[in-house]
């Protein structure tokens, strides 16, 4: 469950970037989270939830989107998704690949309430 | 609604303070090793067995990492060389930053091998990096040949992969074949030892990676 290191990171990434009197404004938090970083979302929404509630972020959410995962092949130049994170190229069996995307855990756009509307 | 746009990696700072760490291995030509496995697959076995076996030739220092208890420092100091335990109180995996504070109590520059020993989980530790060389992954016969296909993220960060305890394989139904095909499958440029901690078995050629990417650096 390391799911609460990471939404710890995050927070830390949204209090960069947010002023502390600004951060009740802090609505969607938009991600990425490669299906093969080997972070479960529903963990790391529920982990980003528990650690807000009753701080400026308890108005936030995260918003996951979930990055394939996708190698480029060596020999033939194909680039396919692979089922559960194989390595071998599914149009002409090389073992001969690199990985492209669905490893990476990314911060994206921080979406913050405007003023007035807070106030109403 | 206003929109700050970020685009940064949320393990960004554990990435810079491992950098921080592999700054200072390089200044002091240190190996380093992050040894990663499920609990009992024999971490600490191995690096009993290795250091029987290298401590006359190189000079070693070791991490220890785990949830509660000093039980594996208090193996590894029965073999006279500098151990630092870290202890988690609950933390699935070690970061970077545990490492550096762990790091004041070794002597780096008189370091060849440094091994960190994690906390066993074939999970969470995939996603840190400490600042090492390689991370080594410890599979045992008796956890099953698939256990690369279960958990990919760390077969895919490590670069060595250890079979361990190879003298059970006729009481076992795992294949070691199938295991190392099932491995390369996730991560074809593994490096792969097979061995026995118990009866020593394969731990020689083990030993001899291990002095030659120590002394390579020196």
């Amino acid at each position: 469950m390391h799911e609460l290191s990471i939404a710890e990171n995050i927070v830390d990434i949204i209090h960069q970037y947010v002023p502390a009197d600004e951060r009740k404004r802090v609505r969607n938090v938009f991600t990425s989270v490669g299906e093969q970083s080997g972070v479960v979302a529903d963990s790391l929404e529920f982990s980003f939830q528990a650690i807000t509630a009753s701080t400026e972020l308890e108005q936030s959410r995260l918003v996951i989107e979930t990055v394939p995962f996708i190698i480029r092949c060596t020999e033939c130049g194909g680039e396919n998704r692979t089922e559960m994170g194989g390595r071998q190229c599914p149009a002409c069996n090389s073992l001969d690949t690199t990985v492209l995307s669905g490893t990476d855990l990314r911060v994206r756009e921080i979406e913050l309430e405007d003023e007035q509307q807070e106030n109403l | 609604m206003s929109v700050i746009t970020i685009e940064r990696k949320v393990l960004e700072k554990n990435d810079e303070l491992a950098r921080r760490n592999r700054d200072l291995f390089a200044q002091n030509k240190n190996f380093v090793i992050n040894l990663v496995s499920s609990p009992g697959s024999g971490k600490t076995s191995l690096l009993e067995a290795t250091l029987t076996k290298l401590r006359e030739k190189i000079t070693v220092a070791v991490i220890e990492g785990d949830v509660q208890t000093d039980l594996d420092a208090q193996r590894v100091a029965k073999f006279n060389v500098p151990v630092v335990q870290i202890v988690t109180n609950g933390g699935c995996h070690l970061e970077a930053r545990l490492v550096y504070d762990a790091m004041v109590n070794v002597d780096l520059a008189k370091t060849d091998l440094l091994v960190i020993e994690n906390v066993g989980n074939l999970v969470c530790p995939a996603n840190y990096d400490l600042g090492e060389a390689h991370k080594v992954v410890v599979l045992s016969v008796t956890e099953g040949d698939d256990k690369p296909l279960k958990y990919p993220s760390m077969f895919r960060n490590a670069s060595v992969l250890i079979v361990n305890k190879i003298d059970l394989l006729p009481y076992v139904s795992s294949d070691v074949e199938t295991l190392k095909r099932n491995a390369l499958s996730i991560n074809p440029d593994l490096i792969i030892f097979e061995l026995s901690c118990r009866i020593g078995t394969g731990l020689d050629a083990w030993c001899q990676w291990l002095i030659e990417q120590s002394t390579h650096r020196g």
